[in-house]
């Protein structure tokens, strides 16, 4: 992978926290490396069975026939959405959960945007007998209600962030500010490949199973690799986790010693992460407003929650509100990994905006049964815009599943002009 | 290491140094000019002024909202340094903020071109609380070409290695923080400030302790345990935020600060009286 050395991707990564955390962050990078890169006391082994047992692994890679037709290739989707819970983030809270535990810790916190990664956590939590507290902002908690219920059914408290705008940026600091204050017996399972090291890499590690039996499955499947992987970015991790047995599949020359074995170069897998364009991608510099989450595409180099990458900031570096339509893809910064993958051109970064996610979202429900996420939407919808991009065979990745947002999509829907056929009266006597 | 000279000085002096925290442009340009010249008159040593930046994390809510005040009113950097001009004091003034902002500022990116301003207008050190010793060295190497101090935060969960490093970073005065947690102002004093203190007690660097101070009495205590200084930031941000919700006037305002400065200072005094004579520093 592309980490090198202390947790730097390139100029990005470092630990820029608080004094205060960074005996629990070298306590951490300890743990990591002994239990999940050297799988001491079968860490591993009792992570992947529960993932299995209680998660629901291996999920299906599914072809979709329409998608396949209508776009001219092979599209197939690999069904994160059918993960307990309901998303790809229990892959990592389960991991960190269970990390916690091997680590003596006696306390969960987290944050959690869209609610997927407060419902995953809340979940490992009571299934590993954890206390959970749960961080998440006012204007998240309107528009992502079921999963609010969700986290607190599962025993988690839910504590309403209400500085700034509301939402994963504000949830993110106020969480580490919780860890500030019991770092002795808490573990703070930050919820994408973000904040210092050795969390950007460790999540990853943990979502990329999700790559590791893509993987497989597309070479069972149709005998060969794919052209592409698209997956939504927010903060990143089903991003990663989808691309990472793919990033050294870049059709470079192989190396002379790989070369005098006669081998071919290698494949090469295009990965596609595709932010949310929001509803423009133009700034407003005087009232510190992005009106979008394009980090990869738009953001400049700076520090924020514990690691340099790329972010939406002004000038003075002050660090600008985001939005998004969904709540889990609207954060103005991104995982350091992916910021340095993309300088290295082998990341794409691509974004759409806030109408087509909702056009892809009714595209793939009416379509083909399956109501995404609005995160993932994302994915699909540049799917639509580029059907040429993606190459003979895709993977997109469908990181959620849409239940949570169905009163945003609503709501939405009825405020826009959309290029899909919605009858609007199938919502009568929903709200 | 740079060690800056007005700082040097004012903890060769025999007695305890008062530190005092206030946002700058909290609530407003002007109102702010006038506290923090309030708090030099009550017996301020040394002043830390911070330059607010939107992500605050180790901030709790007084300081939080404080800064929210201040981004409102229009700070920002370059209006940050302007402010550091015209104040009228002359005690060293030290900055405290994130390092996102001294990252971006000036024409290249990375901390040069902020520290060079900063040392231009006459600041003295900095406190950077998102910026442990690991991350420190572009910021160190920048602090000791224009001769600022750079202050470095010893939590009560530093220890070991740790130590070390930071002892060999660190110049001014160290930052000792009294408790876990964020800053703002608490009911009593934590007993982690004794075991903080006992853990680098050869050290040669003054020993400044903030985080929960708000009253003379603890002012006292912590002198009293071996403290070179106290730092009193959300009490006195407390006394901001009430004028600015009361629409008190700013000469009011201004002598509620002067006057809990002076209680603090007093505190300070009265713990040095009651302790052993401090060493002498070389
Ligand atoms: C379904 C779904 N997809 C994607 C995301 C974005 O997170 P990340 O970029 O870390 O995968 C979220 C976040 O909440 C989500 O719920």
């Amino acid at each position: 992978m592309s980490d090198t050395h202390a947790g730097k991707f390139g100029p990005y990564g470092g630990q820029y926290v608080p004094e205060a955390l960074m005996p629990a962050i070298e306590e951490l990078t300890d743990a990591y490396e002994r239990y999940v890169l050297n799988n001491e006391d079968g860490f591993m082994d009792e992570f992947q069975d529960r993932l299995r047992d209680f998660g629901g692994r291996p999920i299906p890679l599914q072809y979709a026939e329409q998608l396949s037709e209508r776009y001219d290739t092979d599209v197939y989707l690999k069904r994160e959405d059918l993960l307990h819970g309901g998303a790809h983030k229990l892959n990592n809270a389960l991991g960190q959960v269970l990390l916690a535990k091997y680590m003596g810790k006696e306390r969960i916190i987290a944050e959690t945007g869209a609610g997927q990664h407060g419902t995953a956590t809340a979940m490992a939590a009571a299934h590993l007998d954890m206390p959970c507290e749960i961080y998440m902002g006012k204007t998240d908690i309107n528009r992502q209600r079921p999963n609010v219920f969700r986290m607190r059914l599962n025993g988690a408290e839910v504590n309403p962030v209400t500085v700034g705008r509301g939402t994963l940026k504000e949830a993110i600091s106020e969480t580490m500010r919780d860890w500030a204050t019991t770092v002795e017996n808490t573990h703070y399972v930050i919820g994408s490949v973000v904040g210092p090291a050795p969390f950007p890499q460790m999540v990853r590690d943990f979502q990329s199973v999700i790559s590791e039996e893509a993987r497989h499955q597309i070479e069972e499947q149709a005998g060969r690799l794919p052209d592409s992987v698209v997956a939504c970015a927010g903060g990143g991790s089903n991003t990663m986790g989808a691309f990472a047995n793919f990033v050294e599949d870049d059709g470079a020359e192989r190396s002379s010693a790989e070369k005098s074995s006669g081998d071919e170069p290698r494949d090469r897998v295009d990965l596609i992460a595709v932010e949310a364009g929001g509803s423009s991608l133009a700034v407003d510099e005087e009232s510190g407003v992005a009106p979008n989450s394009a980090t990869l595409s738009t953001g400049h180099e700076g520090v924020l929650h514990g690691a340099r990458t790329k972010l939406l900031q002004d000038s003075d570096g002050q660090i600008m509100e985001s939005h998004s339509v969904s709540a889990g893809l609207d954060y103005a910064g991104v995982g350091p990994e992916l910021a340095h993958l993309v300088d290295e051109g082998r990341v794409t970064p691509a974004n759409v905006d806030d109408d087509a996610a909702l056009e892809a979202f009714h595209r793939l429900s009416q379509e083909e049964g399956i109501i995404p996420a609005l995160e993932t939407a994302h994915a699909f919808a540049y799917l639509h815009e580029n059907p040429d991009a993606v190459g003979d065979v895709t993977i997109v990745n469908v990181s959620g599943r849409g239940d949570k947002d169905l009163e945003t999509v609503i709501e939405e829907t009825e405020k826009r002009d959309l290029d899909v056929d919605v009858d609007m009266s199938i919502f009568e006597g929903a709200m | 290491m740079a060690e800056n000279e007005r700082l040097q000085a004012v903890f060769e002096r025999d007695e305890p140094a008062f530190i005092p925290y206030l946002a700058a442009g909290d609530p407003d340009y002007e109102a702010s000019k006038a506290y923090v010249e309030a708090l030099a008159r009550g017996g301020a040593d040394v002043i830390e002024l911070g330059l607010p930046f939107s992500e605050p994390i180790a901030e709790g809510p007084t300081i939080q909202n404080a800064i929210v005040r201040a981004l409102e009113s229009g700070m920002t950097p370059d209006r940050f340094f302007e402010f550091v001009e015209e104040l009228d004091v002359d005690v060293p003034l030290v900055c405290m903020t994130y390092y996102n902002l001294i990252y971006q500022y000036g024409s290249e990116d990375g901390p040069r071109p902020f520290v060079e301003k900063a040392a231009d207008v006459g600041l003295t050190g900095l406190v950077v609380p998102d910026l442990p010793a690991e991350e420190a060295g572009p910021l160190r190497a920048a602090c000791d070409e224009f001769g600022l101090d750079l202050v470095f935060i010893v939590a009560p969960t530093t220890e070991g290695e740790r130590l070390e490093r930071m002892r060999e970073q660190v110049s001014g005065y160290v930052y000792v923080q009294a408790r876990l947690g964020t800053t703002g102002a608490r009911d009593d004093v934590s007993d982690q400030t004794d075991e903080s203190l006992a853990r680098i007690d050869d050290w040669d660097v003054p020993k400044a302790v903030g985080f929960g101070i708000k009253e003379g009495e603890h002012a006292a205590r912590i002198v009293r345990a071996g403290a070179d200084g106290i730092i009193v930031g959300s009490a006195l941000v407390d006394i901001v935020a009430d004028g600015a919700k009361s629409d008190d006037s700013v000469e009011a305002v201004a002598e509620r600060l002067e006057r809990k400065a002076r209680e603090l200072k007093d505190g300070a005094l009265a713990g040095a009286a009651d302790s052993e004579p401090r060493p002498e520093r070389t």
